[in-house]
């Protein structure tokens, strides 16, 4: 064989792998949501939104996800933007840096670990499981998710813009409010998007912070209902009734999230076209 | 008037320390909480493969001077085999009988021990197995979206990939439970829930992180580099091989690494999988547990001893994870933003 034949086939084996490799991350995500698709619509009913968990309903695992997801947003939002804004605006030395790293780590921490922290703050101290502390600590998960995102979409904002604004005469804390933050919107807003629906799926940190309740409540200082953690105890569970529940949960859970990030990914899309 | 600048400037500085302040209290919170358990097992809990297992301790009366201690085990589970089959071969011993006195007046005392040795070989297998599925998988997904791909195919894939990674970790346990689990037990026998579906499925998990990290780092790759390559007549494995490799190679280690972090601590898909039994697997179809795991069942309802030993568990991955994600960071994905 000569040794162009050798190459061309071994090329040809190896684009062939990487495509195989494709089709089998596609193949994965296709049999997930086939499943989903499958199992959570058989479960899926009118009566999961008008029910209570306790009725064999979904309601108030639902409504008390969202509002822990909502409570950490609007706690982490802020502070997170605000640091973005420190680093890529005022911090120009070492410390900038450090924290931009240590916010980088903070991001892969695992959840769990969160979630104990978490646990030993706001839980222990105040007698019991509460959704303060679960929303607490969805906020510790967003924070650097926000702030990673700030940092990159002020990143890309022209520094004429900036130089514009105080050559006008505009303070820096102006500038920045007024025109930086406004050029970089859209970015800003999709970046918040796909980290709510990062933390309004997440599980682990929420097991021992909310725990999960089976009755509506809106009071945030008792165990509070969390989809995820009952998708959890109810998959846990061996009867078929409970399983089809979970399903179904996990079909609602899914769905949400998937298109929070659709939408944000469409947003970002759609000002690329322009 | 004036100060509002100041101010902006100052709310913006604490915003941003909060980060610091924040992982600061993770370390000392843990720390404190696992102090009891770090100052009764020491180091040793790191290789103690007893977890929760009461032993008696039956102390030598007579005033000999050296009072000699025997410490009995007791099953308080029905863990049977636990201590004696052993494939990795640790020696802690929790027996120590000692032949010589046998006829001494004792009094019994129960204390009840605790070892993190097995949850931190589940979480180290389990990872391991990820990463050796997951790697070339990913690899390839990100050879394919950045050389193969069509056009039209690129920005599909991307976002289908891209999902993957959205979904939340709980549906991957599910999944894996119910639907994947069934398949593998086929294939390799031995039980449904195992240290072999819960690597897989963690590593069905992270791959479409790995792969989307390692194809922006291959992206970073000059265009003209390629190119030449292309003009000389390499084919495109060659072009993968001997421009992109090298050229992003630095990238390339720090995303694996950065995917390996991720795994360590991955909670909700492993604890469905995973089986939550303390023991050593022999099998890599045998059921046992990992650190996320042993957090993720039994914090709710424990206290005491166990308490700070979960505490020092918890410790003990958030400093593993730190490292790993650290190095990921600071040494090979420095300065990429």
């Amino acid at each position: 064989m000569t040794i162009e034949k050798k190459r061309l086939i071994i090329n040809k084996i190896i684009l062939a792998l990487s495509t195989l490799s494709a089709l089998l991350g596609l193949i994965f995500l296709f049999w997930i949501l086939a499943t989903l698709f499958l199992k959570g619509l058989n479960a899926l009913d009118w009566s999961l939104f008008t029910k209570d968990l306790v009725d064999g309903g979904l309601r108030n695992l639902i409504f008390g996800q969202f509002v822990m997801a909502l409570i950490a947003t609007i706690i982490g939002v802020p502070l997170g933007m605000l640091a973005g804004i420190y680093l890529r605006e005022y911090g120009y030395g070492k410390y900038a840096n450090i924290i931009r790293d240590l916010s980088d780590i903070m991001m892969s921490a695992p959840s769990i670990v969160i979630g104990a922290f978490v646990f030993a703050v706001f839980v222990a101290p105040f007698g019991g499981i509460n959704g303060w502390a679960g929303a607490i600590a969805l906020a510790i998960m967003l924070i650097p998710i926000v702030i990673s995102t700030t940092d990159n979409m002020l990143s890309l904002v022209p520094k004429e813009l900036r130089e514009a604004g105080i050559a006008l005469g505009g303070s820096k804390h102006k500038v920045i409010l007024d025109i930086i933050l406004k050029a970089a919107k859209v970015g800003l807003m999709t970046g918040i998007l796909l980290a709510f629906a990062r933390v309004i799926g997440e599980t682990a940190p929420l097991l021992f912070t909310s725990g999960t309740n089976s009755f509506w409540t809106t009071n945030l200082s008792n165990a509070f209902p969390s989809l995820t953690v009952s998708i959890y105890n109810l998959a846990n569970f061996p009867t078929d009734k409970a399983r089809d529940l979970a399903w179904g949960a996990s079909f609602i859970l899914t769905f949400i999230v998937l298109i929070i990030n659709l939408t944000g990914r469409f947003i970002i899309r759609k000002r690329k076209s322009k | 008037m004036l100060n509002r600048e100041l101010i902006f400037k100052k709310v913006a500085f604490s915003s941003a320390t909060l980060v610091l302040v924040v992982l600061v209290s993770i370390f000392t919170m843990l720390f404190i909480n696992a102090k009891p358990a770090i100052d009764k097992y020491g180091l040793g809990f790191l290789t103690q493969s007893a977890w929760n297992k009461s032993v008696e301790v039956n102390i030598t009366t007579p005033q000999t001077s050296s009072s000699k201690q025997i410490v009995k085990t007791t099953k308080k589970d029905n863990e049977a085999d636990m201590n004696n089959e052993n494939l990795f071969g640790d020696d802690t011993p929790i027996l120590e009988d000692d032949d010589s006195d046998n006829n001494i007046n004792t009094n019994t005392k129960t204390k009840t021990i605790f070892g993190g040795y097995i949850p931190i070989v589940g979480t180290i297998l389990s990872t391991l197995i990820a990463m050796v599925f997951a790697m070339p998988i990913a690899m390839g997904i990100a050879i394919f979206l950045s050389e193969i791909a069509p056009d039209f195919l690129i920005k599909p894939v991307g976002i289908a990939i891209e999902l993957l990674a959205a979904i939340p970790s709980i549906i991957y346990g599910m999944w894996g439970l119910f639907y994947f689990a069934p398949i593998i037990q086929n294939i390799f026998g031995g039980s449904q829930i195992s240290l072999l579906t819960a690597g897989l499925v963690l590593g069905i998990m992270i791959l479409p992180f790995m792969a989307a990290i390692t194809r922006d780092a291959m992206n970073t790759t000059p265009s003209v580099l390629k190119e030449s390559a292309y003009a000389m007549g390499a084919t495109k494995f060659e072009v993968v091989k001997d421009v992109i490799f090298p050229y992003a190679k630095v990238g390339i280690i720090g995303s694996v690494i950065l995917s390996l972090g991720r795994a360590l601590g991955e909670t909700m898909a492993v604890a469905f999988l995973i089986g939550s039994v303390f023991k050593i697997p022999h099998h890599l179809t045998d059921p046992t547990i990992s650190i996320p795991v042993v957090l993720a069942n039994n914090f709710g309802e424990a206290s005491g001893d166990m308490m700070s030993s979960l505490f020092y568990l918890a410790f003990i991955l958030f400093i593993f994870s730190f490292i790993v994600i650290g190095i990921a960071k600071f040494y090979f994905l420095k300065g990429r933003r």
